[in-house]
């Protein structure tokens, strides 16, 4: 029981492949059986909905200490600049102003490698240039517009490609350039693809600027006593946040503790610890109180984020009965001010069998807010260009656009030369082509008869989201026979809580209602990774299942010291655990447990390896359905088929959640959502919810799921792959192809909008 | 600046308040009163995230100035639950799924209670009217309707 080693675990989150040690469990269980399981992939209610309809949930943004002070954010209003004076005694008289931060005064501490917590050398609209704490927030408002700040303007750029020529202004001394070259992937040789190809079809493709926007603003609330510093924080990783914030205070770990428990959406802007924190516990320290920082809408799209933009130039060859020679990619994309990942090359590389591939990416500073991870990052760009090519290329060799896909299809990663654990993405082409009415399609494309035309599109998707270890929960049996989880995951709004809670009840075969879970806090939970990546329930759930089964492994072994027969005469059944055979002796969990006196106890469970030699990815397509008013260039969405591969499926409810969040975000990005910059100013134009389009319920179009897979037992003791960021891939390239079947014009660039759809008709 | 005193009903209980003139309904009632329940999400009606029902409309609490509230009665969402029970759209929105991460949920609920005190029976395009104002970034829309629809449907029967 409770077999353990340490191993080498690599696995891929969001951007890059982490690698690290973790112990994992060597605990063998046997595959569950769908049609055996009670509560694991029945649909069941949040176990946390209470709290969110009635109101009493306490977010980060709802903490209230006692004697808490507000805090508010100077931000530079030019692109580009440096400080050469600041004054801070007028707002430092103003009563109720209780402290102020600047580079002069606060510690200089490192931040985005090159760059400073409070940097003199400002690089885009939003920086940071004082942090001010007040009574109330309108006080530190105040303080902010009397604070005196001379700033030298200096030149800028706002756009990548205006950025990586040689004469541009620079926001590093060694250029925009990050790391000074591209980052290059190759393997076969396409020149000689391309020679093979019969037809090769070539086109740039360009994506914009998303901002993430998550409902809950960016918050904390810190708290010292003594040199213990406490933080609530509406963050995905609650352990990334204490290892940053200890680092650069110098503090042990174990004298910082951050908390969250419930959080308004983060999508990827909420993996890190913020400036803003730090800023906040630094003062917090100084003025001796409590202090909390919210930031608002304007500064959440100017500084905490964004998904960056793309220009894409593909070249593409196939022959004539559809195999695919060659696919090359040049592309850059803007990292914003501070180094952050913009590649978006993951597609090409991995989605289809292709045996010369070569991509190069640039990643460019430039004055604007920085990049971060947004739900799928790279893969919704890459799947916008590399799904339209492929449909160019289907049509120039006259091959109905599923069947070239099918034609392509891979059972072995390419990049990394090993099998998939499982690939069910045929399947889940045939029940969604036959759902959506592929046949149906105007074909050829443009055919509708107008002004309402119609059109159906596709795109594939690709997705790591097998997660893997380290990650941990320890479960807790309390003697009236109920069960608590604690893990040092976090729900950012997925479902979490309820999710660990039906493997909990599941193996113990007791009610949901014994089930409590406590997530997201490292003064008292085993770590596990950040929230991101799609990683959560493939990483998390297998841990609470081993806690589990080691839980049940010890009450079989108490019963059977309080009945004195041996654990192989005994079996388990719905929270009770009796003798076989006649003379039935039967104990349940909570007699066992009230035996053992007022002793809690305690299991620790952990995620076992990935297996080796294997690729662990999650597939799935997306068909949309347009319609597009050749009158006014509006589209609408009138329908999405989703069909996925995700290995089992813990709850359909949730499920259902993240795909229609996944596909309407995605339709957001298609169709609206951008962030604007003046070139001519170098100020950004959306900075609230009016000039930034999210979608709303009158977007929302008819949504089709469909599952394919029933769980991966080559992954994990619970079978599952992330489904998070997989929702949202295909969607603006399903979308894309649509609009082209629709009207018979390609529009290149991300969003969709009416205008760019009306100059296409008239072109 | 100098206080002034306001008094109006929130969720059946009258409140009494001395506070400064410029104070928004949403600070009133989060800082003042502590009813945390109410969200603020963009500051200038555009998120929905801060809607109460006043005097039986839903309004952006985020745009109305505390003085303005004078003499109203306000329900927020810590007002829909009833001696512990949950109002039927608090139930069905909980068991339709339409709750991912909850930030948006209270000003869906009043939207969605205000519409159902004028109008019962909404159709499909009347519940979307209603809720078009309310952003959820999680995007529960499809179940959201559907929690209203069967809240309307217990409601009348
Ligand atoms: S906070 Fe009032 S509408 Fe957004
Ligand atoms: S549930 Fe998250 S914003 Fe609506």
């Amino acid at each position: 029981m409770a077999d353990s080693k340490i191993i080498k675990s690599k696995y891929f989150f969001e951007e890059d492949f982490t690698e690290e040690l973790a112990e994992v469990s060597a605990n063998k269980y046997a595959d569950w059986n769908k049609k055996e399981l009670k509560v694991v992939g029945k649909p069941v209610s949040r176990v946390d909905g209470y709290d969110k309809v009635s109101g009493s949930a306490v977010f980060t943004f709802d903490v209230i200490l006692p004697n808490m002070a507000h805090a508010k954010t100077l931000r530079c209003p030019h692109p580009h600049a440096k400080i050469k004076r600041i004054n801070t005694k007028k707002a430092e008289k103003i009563p109720g102003v209780l402290g102020i931060l600047t580079y002069e005064n606060a510690p200089k501490i490192s931040w985005y490698g090159k760059s400073f917590l409070f940097d003199p050398h400002l690089r885009y609209e939003g920086d940071e240039v004082a942090f001010v704490a007040a009574e109330n927030e309108r006080i530190a408002e105040q303080a902010l517009k009397l604070i005196e700040v001379d700033y030298e303007i200096l030149p800028f750029v706002t756009d990548a490609a205006e950025a990586m020529k040689k004469d541009a202004p620079k926001l590093y001394d060694d250029g925009n350039i990050r790391g000074g070259k591209p980052s290059v992937y190759e393997r076969g040789d396409i020149d000689k693809g391309f020679e093979e190809a019969s037809a090769v079809a070539e086109q740039t493709y360009k994506t914009q600027v998303e901002i993430h926007n998550p409902t809950e603003p960016h918050c904390s609330v810190v708290n010292w006593d003594g040199d213990y510093l406490t933080i609530w924080d509406s963050t995905q990783g609650v352990f990334s946040v204490r290892d940053r914030v200890a680092d650069v205070l110098k503090l042990p770990a174990s004298r910082v503790r951050v908390i969250k428990k419930y959080m308004g959406g983060a999508f990827g802007a909420k993996l890190e610890a913020g400036k803003y924190t730090v800023m906040a516990a630094l003062l917090a320290r100084k003025i001796g109180r409590p202090v909390r920082i919210a930031l608002d809408r304007r500064e959440m799209n100017l500084s905490v984020g964004n998904r960056p933009d793309s220009v894409q130039k593909l070249k593409g060859g196939a022959t004539k009965d559809g195999r695919l020679t060659a696919l090359y990619q040049y592309s850059y994309g803007a990292a914003g001010a501070h180094p952050a990942g913009a590649g978006c090359s993951w597609a090409l590389r991995t989605m289809y069998l292709c045996p010369n591939v070569k991509t190069e990416e640039y990643t460019v500073y430039i004055n604007a807010g920085r990049a971060r991870p947004f739900r799928a990052p790279g893969h919704v760009q890459g799947f916008f260009a590399l799904e339209a090519l492929i449909d160019e290329l289907a049509e120039k060799i006259g091959m109905d656009p599923l069947e070239f896909r099918i034609k392509n299809h891979t059972d072995r990663d390419q990049v990394f030369d090993a099998p998939y654990t499982s690939k069910l993405l045929l399947d889940a082409y045939r029940v969604a082509a036959e759902a959506i009415g592929w046949k149906n399609r105007p074909q050829p494309a443009g055919s509708d008869a107008g002004p309402l035309k119609r059109g159906i599109g596709m795109s594939s998707q690709i997705w790591w989201g097998g997660g893997g270890p380290p990650a941990y929960a320890t479960l807790k049996l309390n003697r009236d026979g109920s069960v608590r989880i604690i893990a040092g995951s976090q729900d950012i709004g997925t479902g979490t809580y309820t999710i660990l809670a039906q493997v909990a009840s599941e193996v113990l075969e007791i009610p949901m209602e014994k089930v409590e879970v406590l997530l997201g806090d490292t003064a008292v939970a085993p770590y596990c990774g950040s929230s991101g990546g799609s990683t959560t329930a493939p990483s998390v759930s297998p841990a609470v299942r081993d806690a589990a089964e080691q839980m049940k492994a010890k009450l079989l072994s108490g019963a059977a010291a309080h009945l004195n027969v041996s654990e192989s005469q005994l079996v388990y059944r719905n929270g009770v655990i009796h003798t076989k055979g006649k003379n039935k002796k039967s104990m349940t969990i909570r007699e066992i447990a009230r035996k053992m006196g007022e002793r809690v106890l305690v299991t620790t469970g952990k995620r076992e390896a990935n297996p080796d030699g294997y690729a662990i990815n999650s597939f799935g397509v997306q068909f949309a359905e347009v319609e597009v008013d050749t009158e006014t260039g509006k589209v609408s969405v009138k329908k999405i088929v989703a069909a996925y591969d995700i290995g089992r499926v813990l709850n359909p409810k949730t499920l259902e959640n993240q795909i229609h969040g996944g596909i309407i975000q995605g339709l957001g990005f298609a169709l609206f959502e951008e962030r604007i910059i003046d070139r001519n100013t170098g100020k950004v134009l959306t900075t609230n919810l009016h000039d930034y389009k999210l979608p709303t319920v009158k977007d929302t179009p008819q949504i089709d799921i469909r599952i394919v897979s029933k769980g991966d037992s080559k992954i994990s003791n619970t079978g599952v792959k992330g489904v998070g960021e997989p929702a949202m891939i295909p969607t603006p390239a399903a979308i894309g192809n649509a609009v082209y079947n629709a009207i018979g014009k390609r529009i290149k660039s991300l969003p969709i909008t009416p205008d760019k759809v009306l100059t296409a008709l008239q072109s | 600046m100098k206080k002034i005193n306001i008094r109006f009903k929130v969720n059946g209980r009258q409140a009494d308040l001395n506070i400064a003139p410029n104070k928004r309904l949403l600070d009133v009632l989060r800082d003042d009163l502590g009813l945390t329940g109410t969200k603020e999400g963009c500051d200038i009606g555009e998120c929905g995230a801060c809607t109460v029902v006043l005097n039986g409309r839903a309004v952006h609490s985020c745009l109305i100035l505390a003085a303005q509230a004078n003499g109203a009665e306000i329900i927020t969402v810590e007002g829909l639950t009833q001696n512990g029970e949950l109002h039927p759209l608090q139930k069905n929105f909980l068991e339709h799924g339409a709750v991912q991460c909850g930030f948006c949920i209270p000003g869906m609920l009043l939207s969605s209670y205000a519409l159902l005190k004028e109008n019962p029976h909404p159709r499909e395009d009347d519940i979307k009217e209603a809720i078009a104002g309310n952003l959820c970034r999680c995007t529960g829309y499809k179940q959201i309707i559907q929690a209203v629809e069967a809240a309307a449907n217990e409601n009348n029967e």
